[in-house]
């Protein structure tokens, strides 16, 4: 009887066993199609030619196949999108954490999971009906369709992960930290940004940078506002980001322009992993503390 | 022990997985092979979905090779049927190859309805999609520059449009959309825009212009007059039969039956 148990704990556990074992197949059945898919047409074209080649022209009669312009538009779009999410978010989960009353914090608490429930499509959809001609109009131009308007599109994308990872990071400051720099009489405003805040620094730096990936991920809310046509980045010009680059010319593609946008994909990819890496090491040394 | 079991129930799980992936295709019945324009992919893919569904055990096959290809292709004996995007040349009809159109591929240049120009000539829109015209007072509209929306690279449309126009990789655009719909909706809420679209897609969002006088509809795609279109050709040799299978699909897709199928493709079968 006992023994029959034990084969029956032993089945589940092996059915949990292939259960995590999916994730990790996936994980290098991903990894290693990308290497592959991508190198070749690395290797056609020169690496160096791949990535610093600024016109990007793939049906072209004589095709060119520079990245730059998509890894410019891609860093700065990131880089723009955490320079307003940022400053943004980092404040509402202070204020969310620490000084909101209940009713309040609840309230905007469901706000956050809601924007961060809602499709990138819905977002890109608002965005070109909405923001796309608003910008046009703002800054009087011929066309809204821009990187600033992408941009405006990742902020409030990434606010959500910003917002609810900051306001973690910061609930776990003990409470001690706190009543010890209240007692020696700092205000409580004092308190937070001197004391929870750099308390908490490493969780709000994991909150950025998993804004960053976000940002640098999202292709579709993006594809919608940015005209995608692959010029050198500017504020107000059509840009095209390394995933729109991919997603936009993935369905009619074929021989040596499909395995570039593989290989666009795999740059893609290695900027995850690096902002992965950047990641754990923040959580890492969070956990060590 | 306990491992054991483990790993064997984790191999069944494995197993059991691909269990159901045995091939139970039969291979009776002809098969029909296309070959050529990438731009007749939608509309021959749902044909040739269409004919495998209502004749079932044939098979059908589509290379997107380019409509010179599939013209060589067909001569070459290398498929039955070829698929062209373009009329036939003189030398290839000597060649002993036989066009039969499908269906006409008409373009639509489309502007929001607030703007006031109605016509343009075809070396007009050739002069804007190059960046030589950029603003809609030299075409006696109203003081705005010109925003030129256009598909991604590889798209048919943008491909038949380039042709027609002479603008093949040299449009200046300022927004590479990835759908028809795109392109209607921005034409359509920018007063300053203008793109191109698939006849059939056209709706009262946007204002289609007439091209050299001639508005498109799908007579004047039809009997040629509107100049911004193409006819998706079928290839076959003259001087020799088609296969049963072959000849079977050949027929339908010329057959009322397929012209539903072909307009909901985005293009004007060609035969009433």
């Amino acid at each position: 009887m006992k023994n029959k148990s034990k084969v029956f704990e032993d089945i589940i556990h092996g059915i949990f066993l292939i259960l995590g074992l999916i994730t990790v197949g996936c994980v290098l059945l991903i990894t290693v199609y990308l290497i592959v898919a991508g190198i070749p047409a690395i290797r056609e074209i020169g690496l160096f030619k791949f990535l610093f080649g600024k016109t990007w022209a793939s049906t072209a009669s004589t095709p060119s196949y520079g990245i730059l312009p998509f890894i410019m538009t891609s860093i700065y779009g990131t880089a723009g999108a955490i320079l307003l999410g940022v400053p943004v978010g980092f404040f509402t989960a202070v204020y969310l954490a620490k000084i909101a009353p209940l009713k309040v914090k609840r309230a905007v608490e469901t706000a956050v999971k809601l924007l961060a429930g809602i499709p990138s499509v819905v977002y890109g959809l608002v965005g070109m009906l909405v923001l796309v001609p608003f910008v046009k109009k703002l800054f009087n131009l011929s066309d809204g369709a821009s990187l600033f308007a992408a941009i405006i599109v990742l902020a409030v994308m990434i606010l959500p992960s910003i917002i609810s990872v900051s306001m973690t990071a910061l609930e776990s400051v003990p409470k001690e930290y706190e009543d010890a720099s209240l007692a020696l009489g700092a205000t409580p405003i004092e308190t937070y940004f001197r004391v929870s805040v750099p308390a908490a620094k490493s969780g709000i730096a994991a909150a950025v940078v998993l804004g960053v990936g976000r940002a640098i991920g999202e292709a579709m809310a993006v594809m919608m506002v940015s005209g995608n046509v692959p010029n050198m980045p500017s504020l107000f010009q059509s840009v095209r980001f390394l995933t729109t680059a991919v997603a936009s010319e993935m369905s009619y593609s074929s021989g040596l322009q499909r395995q570039a946008l593989f290989s666009i994909a795999l740059v893609l990819f290695l900027f995850i992993m690096l902002i992965n890496v950047a990641l754990n090491f923040f959580l890492k040394r969070d956990k060590e503390k | 022990m306990k491992k054991m079991i483990c790993y064997a129930s984790a191999l069944i799980m494995c197993l059991s997985v691909f269990a159901g992936c045995g091939n139970s295709e039969s291979s009776s019945g002809g098969t029909v092979s296309t070959d050529g324009s990438t731009s007749m992919e939608k509309v021959i893919g749902a044909l040739g979905e269409d004919f495998q569904a209502k004749n079932a055990g044939t098979s059908f096959t589509y290379n997107p090779t380019g409509s010179g290809s599939g013209i060589t292709a067909v001569s070459e004996g290398r498929c039955d049927i070829g698929l062209s995007s373009r009329k036939l040349k003189d030398d290839e009809k000597a060649k002993g190859l036989t066009e039969t159109v499908l269906a006409y591929d008409g373009i639509a240049v489309i502007v929001n309805p607030a703007n006031n120009v109605d016509d343009l000539s075809l070396e007009e829109i050739s002069k804007i999609y190059k960046g030589e015209i950029t603003n809609w007072s030299e075409l006696g509209g109203s003081d705005l520059d010109i925003v030129l929306i256009g598909r991604e690279a590889g798209s048919g449309t943008r491909d038949g449009f380039e042709t027609v126009t002479g603008t093949e990789d040299l449009c200046k655009y300022r927004q590479e959309l990835t759908s028809t719909g795109d392109v209607i909706t921005t034409v359509g809420s920018n007063e300053n825009a203008i793109g191109y679209a698939s006849l059939a897609s056209v709706k009262d969002t946007v204002k289609a212009v007439s091209v050299d006088g001639v508005f498109p509809t799908e007579e004047t795609v039809k009997d040629g007059s509107y100049a911004v279109q193409r006819p998706f050709v079928l290839v076959t040799k003259s001087d020799k039969q088609l296969s049963d299978t072959a000849q079977k699909f050949f027929d339908y897709v010329l057959s009322d039956d397929a012209k539903s199928i072909i307009y909901s493709a985005g293009v004007v079968p060609a035969k009433d």
